[in-house]
């Protein structure tokens, strides 16, 4: 039999189906007698609604119901709550607005939904919109992150005239106060994180229907988080039991974070679903994608260091302004801006740091966490600011590392934010990443270059990052046949980071059970009974070491039914590869056989409880802290400023890795997205009127095929004794590290001709600007 | 509404149907055909989700009028292999992990078919260059390049 | 799309004789099929051209090559007769979109929907190429008006396209990172009475850049036209190239495309 156990490469059990283009994917899914539903959005970035007239668009063909802000008020629905006890800076409690599903008297930014047209197919639903007369007066708006802090800045909320939602702050200003003043050097730069979008592949869509007899309303969705969609909607929306609501996520084209669990489509599809008595769906096209979906990131860091005369950083201070868009309707919303601060100093030794957080309001989209959630806007900053720190003062970058990298000896270190990393050797990481990029001859790689017109670049990032946190279960259930085959059942959900091949092969490790005798369901709430979902990088530590824990469970009952079936004593009873035997002796049962035991009652022991399910619930007792070396080197086109990136390796500390060759890819399409930051992504907005510039693919870019390197990832495990597996979460780890790494080696290429500092995205025309200005100082000051 | 006929073959089957003229190509497939292995992923015939093969050529079924492929021959992914076989290109994708959440796979075997008839033994940058057309979000490319080669033997 | 009927006529005068009040020829689909899916441009009536043998075929002269507006770009592309006589002009039609819009795609759609991003466009304008349509033959100077705009008339259909076979040729473009059409893009022709440039993806429609011809007739060298930056106020600006950007591109690929003539 093929080693399926864990550590072992095994080719995916979800792929045949995937490549027959037998996936099930929310578009895929149909009920009869369905209508088609479209959503009206707001041109503007800002207006008041004066009037919505829908007289034409009520009479053309095919329309079965228009719905509004005001039908969704007149019916009840609820609005998502914020739970953080966060202040303003006076002191006063946070301000927030949440979206009301369709809004009704103002709109906030451009695509925010007003309408809902629902007829009997897509294309009648679009002339039917076309119809519809909405009379706006349009209003000062403000998308830009810098302009919205400034005094005078339009209002997002009239109610909130400076924008600002709250303050939040992590470290010790006191014990940074003090390091600062006692620096020889202190290096102080400006960083400005872009606004991203993650245009996975697959568009959002959902489809409702609505059960009179049985009073329940079923959603299919592409959900990372099927539970809490659920949950949301039975609390906070429609206000009734939850197990009036079902939901649905089957195959998930993608999600990195920001397919949640709080959109308007989710409840609006339902609830129309229930007053037309039909089935509603509806589908997202890619240009409505930007403006229906959360966006990510966006934020201005203005940053600093202290250090003495070595180099030895002695404090570090953040103040970052995070524009998290128009609407706060949850906590979800603000996830990124506080969750990750904590590894701001990544995994440097420094003895005080404080961060302070002000989280702006603009006319834009909410965000969200994306791959990463706030991971890689921290680890850039301390990764920019190394490098500027080491071109000011001189100092080769890798030694300026070298001197600040927490020891494997420190472990388990506390860092001034109050994380603690329980294990990592980043020492070695470094050592081996720099070893295999050829680090020491890359001078004349960049001499060997310049020869070509190209300027070549070295860029280095330690990343460092929180995951599988502590603060959410995770479900995981075990449940044999009475046939003695077995269905795994997980409150995970895969959108494409191969789940069921990982949880089979942990089920293989522990149970010895073939894959081919295994189901894997996730993604449904009426046979999983709780799920926290995917996100984080949790779901091999979290979701695997439930999954675990119910394999436990089944071994400690299977003994049970063993040993009265050999006619021995549970003690005697030892469980390995599938098969119980007694101690010492060949008499042995097949788990499958003891499981076919479990349903038969005359064959158990008297008052002994039959069945064969476990079930676990498990959350860790700390963060896991996933770590790596990033070494990236680019070839800028001298004339035109065209980035490529040439080289790639990432040294990475994943711990325990499942299955090594998915682990691998989570990096490699986590390094992708980095790169689409750091290069090219952007979601822009027309200053003065607010308008989304980047509204498709033609204008939105995202990295092909020749974008991309040859990606090589290495490995530096030290598995952590946090979880049985040893594992850490992978999920982000090439992002966290991708956007510095080659940011830096952007800048480096730069260097030489006199540039200092570039904001990301890195565009040819943005290269090719700062090499004329470098150019034109230099010429000015000869 | 006026109807139109059409006539083609699709995955060996021969097929007659009336549609509206304004009908595409992928939404005869998906809708009509209930092949829902082609995908929508962009409104700007950009992403290659919907790739297909038209005559044995690969094209985007998005950007087609069905009515344009009456009297041809349209093969899908489904079309690719019987009962529980997998193409030699589909084989390859499966071995060297070139998928991740399968949304733009599909597209992606169309055009390594396409791309291996024109390049039986592809550099690197003829792959990477020949797969423009196809966006992937998931995999960084790495393992698709790699299952490309494999699939050409190299 | 908004409603509309289809027809696919088998001769060129069912074709001619079907386009009346605002119907449309369609030929590759690759522009004006997504055009209509966006609801950016209708028509009531497409006539599919694709049948029609008078558009198909490549023909080759000592002094010109003539090609079928039918053509899709993979077969110029792969047009081993236009590999030896214009191997720019294959090089072009190879790097037009992707491979499977190179399958559909066709010259003379791509010229009749005339985007300003299009490739095509320069290489007409380079290789002093004529358009010859059902009722006249149109010289490249004179087709291109305006955006998305030929002189064309309502119903006035593109049979095939000549381009004038050059000394030396090369096209070089710079991908426009989200579209992956020309930013900017430069076709060099040299001729025995001088260099012709068109360029494309910089104003509304491509043009010929007669500073940089008349610089390079003097001088067929890199180094005739280094610094030269062409005015930019009416050039086209995004998100992702500014006007004087673009400007300057123009001559850098432009001198680009000179060394790969010299160097081939």
């Amino acid at each position: 039999m093929t080693n399926y156990g864990i550590g072992q490469s095994v080719s995916r059990f979800e792929d045949p189906r995937l490549l027959r283009g037998k996936g099930c994917f929310v578009d895929d899914v149909n009920q009869l007698g369905q209508a088609h539903a479209l959503m009206v959005r707001s041109p503007h970035s800002n207006a008041r609604i004066r009037n919505i007239n829908l007289e034409q668009a009520l009479k053309a063909p095919g329309v079965l119901a228009i719905y509004t802000g005001e039908d969704v008020a007149r019916d009840g629905l609820g609005t998502m709550k914020v739970n953080l006890p966060r202040k303003r800076p006076d002191g006063s409690p946070m301000f927030t607005r949440q979206h009301q599903g369709l809004s009704k008297s103002f709109v906030r930014y451009v695509g925010d939904p007003v309408a809902l047209v629902i007829a009997e197919n897509l294309l009648q639903a679009k002339d039917a919109a076309e119809l519809i007369d909405i009379d706006y007066e349009p209003l000062p708006s403000v998308t830009d992150t810098a302009q919205a802090a400034l005094p005078g800045a339009p209002a997002v909320w009239e109610e909130c005239p400076d924008n600002i939602s709250h303050v939040f702050e992590a470290g010790n200003a006191k014990a940074t106060e003090e390091a600062f003043s006692k620096a020889t050097h202190i290096v102080k730069r400006r960083y400005v994180i872009s606004r991203v979008y993650a245009h996975y592949m697959q568009p959002r869509g959902v489809l409702a229907k609505y059960d009179e007899g049985d009073e329940r309303y079923t959603i299919w969705a592409d959900v990372q988080y099927p539970h809490r969609v659920r949950n949301a909607l039975a609390e906070n929306i429609f206000k009734i039991p939850e197990h009036r609501i079902r939901v649905i996520a089957n195959d998930v084209g993608g999600g990195f974070g920001t397919k949640g669990w709080q959109y308007p489509e989710h409840r609006l599809m339902p609830w129309a679903a229930r007053k037309l008595g039909r089935p509603v769906k509806w589908t997202c096209d890619r240009s409505e994608a930007i403006l229906a979906d959360e966006h990510a990131r966006d934020n201005i860091s203005e940053a600093e260091i202290a250090l003495d005369a070595e180099g030895r950083i002695l404090g570090l201070r953040v103040k970052t302004l995070a524009n998290v868009g128009a609407y706060i309707s949850s906590d979800r919303n603000l996830l990124s801006t506080f969750v990750n601060v904590h590894t701001l100093s990544g995994v440097y030794d420094i003895a005080a740091a404080h961060v302070h957080v002000t989280v702006l309001m603009s006319n834009t989209n909410s965000t969200a966490p994306y791959r990463g959630a706030g991971r890689p806007e921290s680890i850039y900053v301390m990764e920019r600011l190394l490098d500027d720190a080491a071109r000011e003062l001189n100092m080769d970058r890798v030694r300026i590392r070298e001197i600040n990298l927490i020891k494997p000896t420190a472990m388990p270190y506390l860092n001034p934010f109050g994380a603690k990393y329980d294990c990592g050797d980043f020492v070695r990481g470094m050592e081996i990443a720099l070893k295999s990029a050829h680090y020491a001859s890359f001078e004349e790689r960049r001499k060997e270059a310049l020869g070509r017109g190209k300027l070549r670049g070295i860029g280095i990032a330690n990343a460092i990052e929180r995951a599988a946190s502590p603060n959410q279960h995770e479900f995981a259930e075990i449940r044999f046949n009475p046939s003695g085959s077995a269905t795994v059942l997980m409150g995970t959900k895969a959108q494409g980071q191969g789940h069921e091949t990982l949880y089979k092969q942990i089920v293989n490790e522990r149970l010895g059970i073939d894959p081919g005798q295994v189901k894997f369901i996730d993604g449904d709430t009426d046979l999983v009974a709780f799920g926290m979902g995917t996100n984080g990088s949790r779901s091999t530590v979290v979701g695997g070491t439930a999954l675990w824990k119910a394999a436990d469970r089944i071994i400690e009952k299977g003994k049970k039914i063993a040993a009265h079936m050999l006619e021995a004593s549970v003690d005697d009873i030892q469980f390995n590869k599938g098969v119980f035997e007694v101690v010492g002796t060949d008499k042995k049962v097949t788990l499958k056989d003891v499981a076919k035991t479990a349903f038969l009652a005359v064959k158990l022991p008297a008052g002994f409880e039959g069945g064969f399910y476990e079930t676990a619930t498990f959350v860790p007792a700390a963060d896991t802290w996933p770590n790596g070396c990033h070494v990236c080197e680019v070839e800028i086109d001298a004339q035109t400023g065209e980035v490529k990136v040439v080289e790639y390796l990432v040294v990475d500390d994943v711990g325990t890795m499942i299955n090594p060759a998915g682990v691998k890819g989570q990096i490699h399409g986590g390094v992708a997205q980095g790169l689409g930051q750091a290069l090219m992504e952007q979601v822009v907005y027309e200053r003065e009127s607010g308008q989304l510039l980047t509204g498709s693919f033609m204008d939105y870019a995202m990295p092909r095929a020749n974008d991309l390197p040859h990606i090589r990832v290495e490995n530096n495990a030290v598995p952590t004794l946090l979880n049985p597996m040893g594992a850490k979460g992978a999920g982000e780890a090439g992002t966290v590290g991708a956007i510095p790494a080659i940011m830096n080696a952007v800048i480096d290429a730069l260097a030489p001709a006199g540039v200092k500092s570039i904001d990301m995205p890195a565009t040819s025309e943005k290269i090719w600007q700062a090499l004329r200005q470098a150019k034109e100082k230099t010429t000015l000051s000869s | 509404m006026t109807t139109q006929t059409i006539q083609l073959k699709v995955n060996g089957n021969t097929v007659v149907t009336q549609i509206d003229p304004r009908t595409l190509l992928v939404q005869l497939i998906r809708d009509h055909l209930k092949l829902t292995g082609t995908h929508v992923g962009c409104d700007t015939a950009q992403c290659g989700c919907c790739t297909v093969h038209l005559n044995g050529l690969a094209v985007k079924s998005c950007s087609i009028l069905a009515l344009q492929a009456n009297g041809q021959e349209v093969t899908t992914i489904e079309g690719l292999t019987q009962g529980d076989e997998l193409h030699p290109v589909q084989n390859a994708f499966r071995e060297c992990h070139g998928l991740q959440c399968g949304y733009c796979t599909p597209g992606m075997v169309m055009t390594t078919i396409q791309l291996l008839k024109h390049f039986p033994k592809p550099t690197d940058e003829q792959i990477r260059e020949g797969l423009e057309g196809n966006i992937c979000r998931c995999t960084g490319y790495e393992n698709i390049v790699k299952s490309v080669k494999a699939a050409a033997g190299i | 799309m908004y409603a509309l009927t289809y027809h696919q006529p088998a001769t060129l005068p069912d074709a001619l004789k079907s386009v009346e009040g605002d119907a449309k020829f369609l030929a590759g689909g690759q522009s004006l099929i997504q055009a209509m899916k966006l609801r950016m441009t209708s028509s009531s009536s497409l006539v599919d051209i694709s049948k029609l043998s008078e558009l198909k075929g490549i023909s080759v002269t000592d002094s010109a090559v003539t090609v079928g507006a039918m053509t899709r770009h993979a077969e110029v592309a792969l047009s081993v007769q236009i590999q030896q006589a214009i191997p720019a002009l294959a090089k072009l039609a190879h790097g037009i979109g992707d491979p499977m819009v190179r399958n559909m795609g066709t010259l003379g759609g791509s010229l009749a929907y005339a985007d300003p991003a299009a490739c095509y466009p320069s290489a007409l304008l380079a290789l002093a190429g004529t358009v010859q349509t059902n009722e006249r033959t149109i010289s490249a100077d004179n087709f291109f008006v305006n955006l998305y705009e030929t002189c064309l008339k309502p119903g006035e259909l593109i049979q095939s396209v000549s381009f004038q076979r050059p000394l030396q040729a090369a096209y070089i473009k710079f991908k426009h990172p989200a579209s992956r059409l020309a930013m900017v893009g430069v076709f060099v022709a040299r001729y025995k009475d001088g260099v012709r440039v068109g360029v494309t993806g910089c104003k509304t429609y491509a043009f010929r850049a007669t500073q940089i011809e008349q610089l390079l007739g003097q001088k067929f060298s890199p180094d005739a036209i280094e610094g030269i930056e062409l005015p930019w106020s009416d050039m086209l600006s995004d998100i992702h190239a500014g006007a004087q950007y673009r400007s300057a591109l123009i001559s850098i690929l432009a001198a680009r495309a000179v060394e790969q003539c010299l160097s081939s």
